[in-house]
């Protein structure tokens, strides 16, 4: 087992060049740059309850990716300036997979935002000795600012987990104001005039309703919309509580009822899909281009949430008198105003000071404004300390008028509260099914009724 | 040192990586070094050169499929026992029946129509004029990544209506609409659409099988071919009788290492339909019920059954693989 010295000498030769590429390898510095503060002079009256935090850092965990990061990183100056806190950001798309490993292997981040309440339920029972309780900072002030249903939804089993973060209004219906003027039609206030009136226009031989459900591995999602939708009106808040908590089963015929109605759109071929094919082609469109049709003519209405104005393409004019705007997707009746909305959540996984602390910054209405005021559009919190005026798109606003609106009944995103096997799970493929294999409404809900997690 | 274990920023973990590369070099030259000093009992070398590897294949191997292989026997919350029941599930399930049923089909025909097409491809362009041009075209594809070759071929899928002032820009579907008929939802329709995405996996693969097996053709001894023409052999009965027994161990080679490849198939399935459609395959579903369903019981019995249906191809790769060397 000996070798000749030139083995050797090579085999250190190796060894040598292999450090020697490591160390130019390590050469590069990828600077870490510090997000510059929004405004200028920031009143710190508000932030000295935190105290001193200078040299501690919180890292934040989020599914928030370029661009839309970059208003969330700006909104956190005022905090880092007054406090000396430093927040470390970290965007990932494939963040709730990636969460549950992280967690898993002991490498938790400080906080994260968590936009399924169904998610919170989830690490609150895999992991009870990482997730940490909301700090009495932060529970006061969502219980001054937020509608009690908020705390409801961060809350696992009597324990308040989840603070509220963003939010954002689903019941919206994207149109083109200046088709409706030229044709002469008016915005629905019943559900029975917006049926009424893609009757009107499929009889002149147009396509009324567009939509697409197409999402990578999240194809589905928004039909499961358009049921809540339709669950809310066809049945109602507390038949729609009931639901969504597993009451009643999954495929309680007014559940069904509720798919019929979605359905009498989704799945007729007169209804759909303007300027993208027939009912099946709603399966293969990508959610972002679904609406894009309204813009040159051939189609004229897409039921998709307030976020849907990012997928306009730049310079389109979205107002009341411009190139797209929304109106409310109706009730039954004109004093029926469900909404349905969604939102993210901050999770705590450290229970240290200065984590306390930015989860407190994060509730308060000094956030939501300076949030606000960083966003071009798409934002909004439920935050009832938010000033509207910092708003700066109709649509945010008109989303913040319904969020905050006395008569109005919100209700969450169903699939973000049931189990992650449903809501992310069977419900997206159940209704992906209903619409590209033509399956009935009890078939598709049957399945999906069968594959809720036994407790 | 704190920086090291608490790297926060991108920099911070590239120089952790470096650190630990550096490490690992500067370690194994150490021991590399020490063992291959003469005058030392024969098991010092024998563990200084082969302890690394082992340390490494145990760790990143034998460990997490120990785990997975109990996991498989778990709940989701990975403590409870629950014996065969994640394996009645995915055994019985309608849902996952058709999982198990897709896997068949691509295991049945990616191989076989691969290798025979690179077969009989290769046999064509033997010794022509332009053979080297001719292989190289049918290789390209092998040079694509798999996720890049899924978006090409949605690309080539893709489908818009048949109507006014909508344009086709899938290369299929326009190609149907010049000869007069409907454009088509390809990757819609089960149990047509399996076939289209097993078509991808064809695309790459074909390019490996003809390279191996035109190799393999190059070595047939010419005195044997000589012969067999002297015998007046036609081209059908030299292709049949001479070339293909030839080269039998390399066909089986081609086939089981593409049968291997295709059974671990993920990316297709998951860029071009997300496993929607009824299209879903072993390795897809695997990831499916591990991360984003939250079911990592259901996902580990997958993984093992995946490992079950490979072993044997594996093993009986390796044997021809042995065959194939003797014969040289």
């Amino acid at each position: 087992m000996s070798t000749s010295p030139s083995t050797r000498r090579i085999t250190l030769a190796l060894a040598a060049t292999a450090a020697a590429v490591t160390l130019t390898a390590c050469g590069g510095d990828s600077g870490s740059e510090d997000a510059t503060a929004a405004g200028g002079d920031v009143d710190c009256s508000a932030f000295e309850q935190y105290g001193d935090l200078s040299g501690k850092s919180v890292s934040v965990y989020t599914s928030i990716v370029a661009p839309e990061d970059q208003s969330h990183i700006d909104s956190y100056a005022p905090f880092e300036e007054c406090t000396g806190a430093d927040i470390v950001y970290e965007g990932s798309r494939e963040f709730e997979a990636q969460l549950l490993v992280r967690l898993q292997s002991g490498s938790a981040p400080d906080v994260a935002f968590v936009p399924q309440p169904g998610l919170i339920r989830t690490i609150a029972e895999d992991h009870p000795d990482v997730i940490q309780a909301v700090g009495e900072d932060a529970a006061a002030n969502v219980d001054e600012y937020y509608d009690p249903s908020w705390k409801e939804y961060g809350t696992v089993d009597g324990t308040f987990y989840g603070t509220p973060l963003g939010a954002n209004a689903k019941s919206f219906v994207w149109y083109s104001p200046a088709m409706f003027e030229e044709a002469g039609y008016e915005v629905p206030k019943t559900w029975d005039e917006l049926m009424e009136l893609s009757d009107t226009i499929a009889g002149t031989g147009a396509k009324p309703w567009c939509a697409g459900i197409e999402s990578g591995d999240a194809t589905g999602w928004p039909a499961t919309d358009w049921l809540e939708d339709t669950m809310l009106r066809t049945a109602g808040p507390e038949a729609y509580d009931q639901w969504v908590n597993h009451e009643i089963p999954f495929d309680d015929p007014q559940v069904v009822e509720a798919l019929d109605a979605a359905g009498a759109i989704l799945k007729d071929d007169k209804m759909v899909n303007g300027g993208l094919g027939d009912v099946r082609s709603i399966a293969t469109t990508a959610f972002g281009d679904a609406g894009l049709p309204i813009l040159d003519g051939s189609c004229w209405m897409h039921r998709q949430a307030s976020f849907y104005q990012a997928n306009w393409p730049e310079g389109t004019n979205v107002a009341e008198d411009g190139d797209v705007f929304a109106f409310y997707l109706p009730g039954q009746s004109e004093d029926e105003k469900p909404i349905l909305g969604g939102g993210e959540f901050t999770v705590a996984f450290a229970d240290r000071p200065e984590v306390q602390a930015f989860q407190a910054y994060l509730t308060s209405p000094e956030w939501s404004n300076a949030k606000a005021q960083a966003t071009e559009f798409g934002w909004i919190s439920a935050n009832s300390g938010l000033d509207p005026e910092n708003l700066k798109s109709p649509i945010d606003k008109l989303a913040y008028e319904q969020l905050t609106d006395e008569n109005a009944v919100f209700r969450f995103d169903g699939s973000d509260l049931m189990p992650a096997a449903v809501g992310a799970g069977s419900f997206w493929n159940g209704m992906t099914d209903w619409i590209s294999l033509g399956e009935d409404s009890e078939t598709v809900l049957a399945d999906i009724e069968k594959s809720w997690p036994s407790e | 040192m704190d920086l090291l274990l608490n790297a926060d920023t991108t920099a911070e973990k590239l120089l952790v990586m470096c650190v630990a590369i550096l490490l690992f070099v500067g370690v194994t030259a150490a021991v590399l070094w020490l063992v291959d000093r003469p005058s030392l009992p024969r098991w010092v070398p024998l563990v200084g050169f082969l302890g690394p590897a082992v340390a490494l294949l145990v760790f990143g191997l034998l460990y997490p499929a120990a785990r997975t292989v109990l996991g498989s026997f778990q709940a989701r919350d990975r403590q409870t026992w629950v014996g065969l029941d994640n394996y009645r599930t995915i055994l019985t399930e309608d849902g996952f029946q058709t999982v198990l049923l897709n896997t068949a089909l691509w295991v049945l025909l990616v191989p076989t129509v691969a290798t025979a097409v690179g077969l009989v491809y290769a046999v064509l362009v033997d010794r022509t004029r332009f053979e080297k041009l001719a292989k190289t075209l049918i290789f390209l594809p092998m040079a694509i990544s798999l996720v890049g070759a899924s978006i090409i071929w949605k690309f080539v899928y893709e489908f818009k209506p048949d109507q006014p002032g909508v344009r086709q820009t899938g290369l299929l579907n326009q190609l149907l609409v010049w000869l007069g008929a409907p454009p088509q939802q390809f990757l819609l329709d089960p149990p047509w659409n399996t076939f289209f995405l097993i078509a991808v996996m064809i695309w790459i693969q074909t390019g490996f099988a003809m390279t191996v097996l035109s190799a393999a053709i190059k070595a047939i001894p010419d005195d044997i071919m000589e012969a067999a023409r002297l015998d007046g052999a036609g081209a059908w009965r030299m292709f049949a009788s001479v070339t293909v027994p030839s080269i039998r161990p390399a066909i089986v080679v081609v086939i089981t290492t593409i049968a291997m490849g295709t059974l671990k198939v993920f990316d297709i399935v998951r860029t071009m339909t997300g496993g929607n459609f009824g299209t879903s395959i072993v390795a897809n579903e695997f990831y499916t019920q591990s991360f984003p369903l939250g079911q990592p019981g259901i996902g580990a019995a997958l993984a093992v059954a995946l490992f079950v249906l490979v072993v044997p191809i594996v093993l009986y790769n390796i044997r021809q693989m042995k065959l194939s060397e003797e014969q040289r």
